[in-house]
């Protein structure tokens, strides 16, 4: 276990550095003229010029570059908005709290039927509820975020009136609650699936026949042998999914017009504001490395079994 | 290995190498013996989704070859004074925001799509295939360098190193596909590669390899006649699901204004601009936001449930 643990963290330094370097990369590498790229049709002033070029250190070699962004970046200093005139940071505490309540609300909405429904269709494995389930499952896994997050907006808000159609700014937990079950539907399709697998494969194991054996009710089976080995995979799988999480806020926040994270880089995409989608990536990408770390380690203390190669 | 279950959702089942072998099913044990080939076929043959999948799969790629077949109409005539008209026999879905025929342009999308998601897994598969064989085949160092470089693309959310990649190459030129392609490309090869690697892995050991190697057959041969054949029925199954996914990225890439760009006379036509640009009117008028979206949505979930079908049928560990 020990091992495995300081392995995984050898392997998280390694990937973080990597992973930002190559977002670093992506944007400032051989460019004829970064700045440019990074205002997009915006004409460059030269106070913005200067701003930039001081704030990237683009005169120094490359690699002291992303020494310097590394360095802003762990510190906190994400630099200036260049369409806002206000520190990216500050965005990005103004954003942050909508978005958690966004995902906290997806995630519960999603695991709770999904799970629900994933063990019923795992004990009534080749039913008339498990197809259909994993039809509807199979169907909302393939539908894109930029035709979930709309129709739902459409089907809910406009057609039914059951909620508001757009969130506005300093929503309530009410305003919330469409867009964040669009934002986990995903999620939801996925942990269904994965909970059906889990299931049934446990289902088969030994344990379980010796718990049958030993005459403990079926409730108590599947209640707390069974259901505790399932949710294994899945607490992997909801730690992998925060970057399809991020990944749908920005079209879910951007549909429904939600101040939050996925907004802000909505926006700064849209007013090719390069200075705020550099920031907001990199900070996203952290909080999935550290995500998918805690998760891998916290997967290791839950199953014992579980040792790198 | 831990590694293993942070597949995301497509390969949240792993897909083991076939092997020659004739497997036998119990419960199934009338008549001859089937190789696992032949036993997969006749298990696509008898599942309706395979079929639906596949029917809908091949319409949508004729329609991106020949879409003058479904509609008469000129997606890129576009009128302002029908704005949001409704339907006419002539138009059978009615018009959008533009004043642009939603059915016709929906037919005309199809080719935008279906030509960035196959140009995606021709670049993604290539990368995957020489990272995966390289690292799989030779082990040792190469593998532990190209295993480190996976993890750590893996590592970066695919969406958001794609606006990265996309800003960057898009700014200041109108885009083509070839951007989206390559940003598509680029960033989403680590699934099919673990795949291959793995399955490479697998077929490596077997005593026939070792046979091969020791009746003098240089590196390239068993590669290419031992190993790779083994790899390929996996592969083919990532490839096809990452069409599908494939599909969904332009989409939303365009969606953001960071993939396909709009053309000043409206001669660009991707589903993704036509579902942008019927969000803010969604209240005014819900046909030009459905139409695109249903387009979308079946051939993502065709090309998806292909890819499942055929993994199912391939993958003797499920049944």
């Amino acid at each position: 276990m020990f091992r495995y643990i300081v392995r995984r963290l050898l392997q998280g330094v390694l990937t973080f550095f990597g992973a930002t370097f190559i977002v670093y990369a992506l944007m400032f590498a051989n460019q004829d003229d970064p700045l440019q790229a990074l205002a997009g049709e915006r004409p460059v002033t030269p106070a913005v010029r200067q701003y930039l070029t001081d704030y990237y250190h683009l005169n120094d070699p490359f690699l002291k570059q992303y020494g310097y962004y590394m360095k802003g970046l762990l510190t906190g200093d994400l630099g200036q908005s260049i369409g806002r005139n206000r520190p990216i940071k500050d965005l990005l505490m103004d954003a942050w709290p909508i978005t958690l309540k966004l995902s906290i609300i997806a995630i519960i909405f999603a695991a709770l039927l999904g799970v629900t429904a994933g063990v019923v269709a795992g004990i009534r494995r080749a039913g008339v509820f498990d197809y259909v389930t994993l039809l509807i499952a199979l169907f909302l896994i393939s539908l894109p975020f930029i035709v979930l997050a709309p129709m739902a907006q459409y089907l809910f808000g406009v057609e039914l009136k059951i909620f508001p159609v757009t969130t506005g700014g300093n929503p309530s937990l009410y305003k919330l609650l469409l867009p964040g079950m669009a934002l986990g539907t995903v999620a939801l399709a996925v942990t269904l699936r994965l909970t059906r697998t889990s299931v049934t494969e446990n289902l088969r194991a030994d344990y379980v026949r010796t718990a049958r054996a030993k005459g403990l009710s079926r409730q108590r089976i599947i209640g707390v042998h069974v259901l505790r080995n399932s949710l294994i995979p899945i607490i992997t799988y909801l730690g992998v999914s925060l970057g399809d999480l991020m990944a749908g806020a920005i079209i879910t926040e951007g549909v429904f017009n939600i101040p939050g994270v996925g907004f802000n880089l909505f926006q700064g995409i849209r007013t090719e504001d390069g200075p705020r989608v550099v920031g907001f990536v990199s900070v996203l990408v952290i909080i999935f490395i550290i995500t998918n770390l805690v998760v891998d380690i916290l997967y290791a203390v839950l199953d014992p079994r579980i040792r790198y190669e | 290995m831990s590694s293993s279950q942070m597949e995301p959702v497509a390969t949240s089942v792993a897909v083991p190498a076939p092997t020659v072998e004739e497997v036998e099913r119990p419960g199934v044990a009338t008549g001859k013996p089937r190789s696992l080939f032949s036993d997969a076929m006749h298990d696509l043959r008898h599942n309706p989704i395979f079929w639906v999948a596949l029917v809908l799969s091949l319409l949508v790629i004729v329609m991106a070859a020949f879409p003058s077949l479904f509609t008469p109409n000129n997606p890129a005539d576009c009128q302002l004074n029908r704005q949001h008209a409704g339907p006419n026999g002539w138009a059978i879905f009615g018009y959008n925001f533009q004043g642009c025929d939603i059915f016709a342009r929906s037919v005309y999308g199809a080719r935008i799509s279906v030509e960035v998601g196959f140009l995606s897994i021709a670049v993604l598969g290539t990368i995957a295939l020489l990272i995966g064989v390289t690292g799989g085949y030779f082990g040792g160092w190469a593998d532990a360098v190209l295993s480190r470089i996976t993890e750590i693309v893996l590592g970066v959310p695919y969406l958001l190193a794609g606006i990265v990649l996309a800003k960057r190459l898009s700014a200041g030129q109108s885009s083509g596909i070839w951007t989206v392609v390559f940003v598509i490309g680029v960033l989403s090869w680590t699934t099919a590669c673990r795949v291959v690697r793995s399955s490479v892995i697998t077929a490596k050991n077997q005593d026939y390899v070792a046979a091969a190697r020791m009746l003098g057959a240089g590196h390239a041969r068993i590669m290419l006649r031992h190993i790779l054949p083994n790899a390929l029925a996996p592969f083919v199954v990532v490839l096809t699901i990452a069409l599908g996914t494939a599909i969904s990225t332009e989409a939303t890439l365009t969606f953001l204004g960071i993939g396909i760009k709009p053309s000043g006379d409206g001669s660009t036509i991707s589903w993704g601009l036509d579902i942008s640009g019927a969000v803010p009117h969604v209240r005014e008028s819900a046909t030009p936001l459905i139409v695109p979206s249903v387009f979308l949505s079946v051939t993502v979930l065709s090309f998806i449930m292909l890819g499942d079908a055929i993994r199912d049928a391939f993958d003797p560990k499920l049944r």
